[in-house]
C-alpha cells in the first residue's frame, strides 16, 4: 500500500481478542491520534462534480 | 530460437498422430509484424501453421484454464512457470499435460523497435542473434540483445521448469540480475511522489482490461471488475477508478506473478503495469524467500501457515 502512496502509518493493523476490551481501546486511541496527526487522505479521494 | 521450429512442429505431429494429446497449444503468425498469436492445433495441417521466434510473449498457461482434453503446450521458462501455478492451483491436472518446454533467450519488445522508425514496419526476421527490421525504402540489422522485453532482459528463469520433452539445450541462466532496481527507486519516493508517479503512469488507460484477458492468473468466471452486485470497483475512467483497478488486480497476482510480461505486452497504451506485480514480487521474495512457480511439492507462502511467517507490522 506504501508503494502506491498512501503515507507510512495511516494503514496499521493489531491483533485484538474479543476479551481484550482495555487493550481494544488503546489501540483505537492510538490509532485515532496518529491519523489525526497525518490529516484527510487526499490519496484516494474522488472529488465529486460540484453542482451549481 | 527460430530454429526451434521444425523440432516443435515434429513433436507436435508426433504426439497428435500417437493420440497422446487431442491438441496443441502454440503461435501461429499475426496480421502483422512483431505480433504473433497464441492458436490450437489440432491436425498435422494446422501443425504447420504454427510458429516459433522472438515474438510469442503472450502466456500460453493462460489457455489451458479448466480444460477437459489431453493438451500439448509450448512452454518458454515463465510459461511453464505459470503451468506449475495452474497445476497447483487445480485449474488443469499434470496428467492432462504434455509439456514441450522451450528454452528462451527472450522476446523482443515491438514498441521499442516501432519506436526507432518512422514508417511502417512491414517484415521482422531474425536469425541468431540479430532481429533484421524492413519498411518501406528502409532495412537495418539490430542486435537482439538491446531489444528486449525488460521482463525478459530481466529473466532469471529462462529455461522450463517442467517439461516432458525439451525441444533444445538448456540455454545459460542470466547471472547477476538487478531484478529490482525500478522498484526501489519508487520505494524511495515521498508518498506524494508516488501518488504523482502511479497517476502518470495509469492515467492513459482505457479499461479495456486486456491485461486482465492476457494474464494466466486471471481466471476468475468474474472479475471483481465485471461484478455489479456488489459493485466493489467505479466502472468510469476516474483516475481513483482506474488505480483501483490496477492496485486491485495486482493484488490478486501476489505470489503467483513470474513476471511473464502478457499484461504489458497485450497493454494497446503500453502502461507497465508490471511495476505493481513486481514490487509484490519482490516482497514475497524478500519476505518469504518465495518464487512462484518454481516446484509442485511446495504450497504457496499465501496459503499456508508457519510460524516463522513475518508479522512485525502488526501492533
Amino acid at each position: 500500500m506504501e508503494l502506491m502512496g498512501m503515507e507510512h502509518g495511516r494503514l496499521q493493523f493489531s491483533w485484538v481478542s474479543s476479551a481484550e476490551s482495555t487493550k481494544f481501546v488503546e489501540v483505537v486511541k492510538a490509532v485515532t491520534a496518529a491519523i489525526k496527526t497525518l490529516g484527510p487522505n487526499t490519496n484516494f479521494a474522488k472529488i465529486n462534480a460540484e453542482v451549481a | 530460437m527460430s530454429n526451434y521450429i521444425d523440432k516443435i512442429k515434429e513433436a507436435a505431429n508426433r504426439l497428435l498422430q500417437d493420440c497422446r494429446v487431442d491438441l496443441v497449444i502454440g503461435f501461429r503468425k499475426g496480421t502483422v509484424p512483431m505480433m504473433n498469436e497464441p492458436c490450437i492445433a489440432k491436425t498435422p495441417q494446422e501443425v504447420q501453421n504454427l510458429v516459433w521466434d522472438s515474438n510469442c510473449g503472450i502466456n500460453l498457461a493462460n489457455y489451458l484454464t479448466n480444460r477437459k482434453e489431453k493438451i500439448a503446450v509450448i512452454a518458454k521458462g515463465c510459461d511453464s512457470r505459470n503451468i506449475v501455478t495452474h497445476i497447483i492451483e487445480n485449474k488443469i491436472k499434470r496428467e492432462q499435460l504434455v509439456i514441450i518446454g522451450v528454452p528462451c533467450t527472450g522476446m523482443i519488445d515491438k514498441r521499442k523497435i516501432n519506436a526507432m522508425f518512422e514508417g511502417e514496419i512491414r517484415e521482422v526476421t531474425e536469425a541468431e542473434n540479430n532481429i533484421t527490421v524492413r519498411g518501406n525504402g528502409f532495412e537495418k540489422v539490430l542486435d537482439k540483445k538491446e531489444l528486449l522485453q525488460q521482463n525478459c532482459a530481466l529473466c532469471i528463469h529462462r529455461n522450463p521448469v517442467i517439461y516432458d520433452e525439451l525441444i533444445s539445450e538448456k540455454v545459460a541462466e542470466q547471472k547477476d540480475v538487478d531484478r529490482y532496481e525500478d522498484i526501489r527507486e519508487i520505494e524511495s519516493m515521498s508518498p506524494e511522489d508516488k501518488e504523482k508517479y502511479f497517476d502518470e503512469l495509469l492515467a492513459p488507460c482505457i479499461r479495456c482490461y486486456a491485461c486482465r484477458n492476457a494474464c494466466p492468473l486471471c481466471y476468475c468466471p468474474t472479475c471483481f471488475v465485471d461484478e455489479s452486485r456488489p459493485q466493489w470497483v467505479g466502472k468510469s475512467q476516474e483516475p481513483n477508478d482506474v488505480k483501483t483497478f490496477h492496485f486491485l488486480r495486482a493484488y490478486h497476482c501476489a505470489g503467483r506473478c513470474t513476471d511473464c510480461g502478457a499484461c504489458e505486452r497485450s497493454c494497446p497504451v503500453g502502461i507497465n503495469m508490471r511495476l505493481l506485480t513486481k514490487k509484490l514480487e519482490k516482497d514475497c521474495f524478500d519476505l518469504f524467500g518465495w518464487e512462484a512457480g518454481m516446484s509442485l511439492e511446495v504450497r504457496p507462502p499465501l496459503d499456508t501457515y508457519k510460524p516463522s511467517d513475518p508479522n512485525d507490522f502488526i501492533k
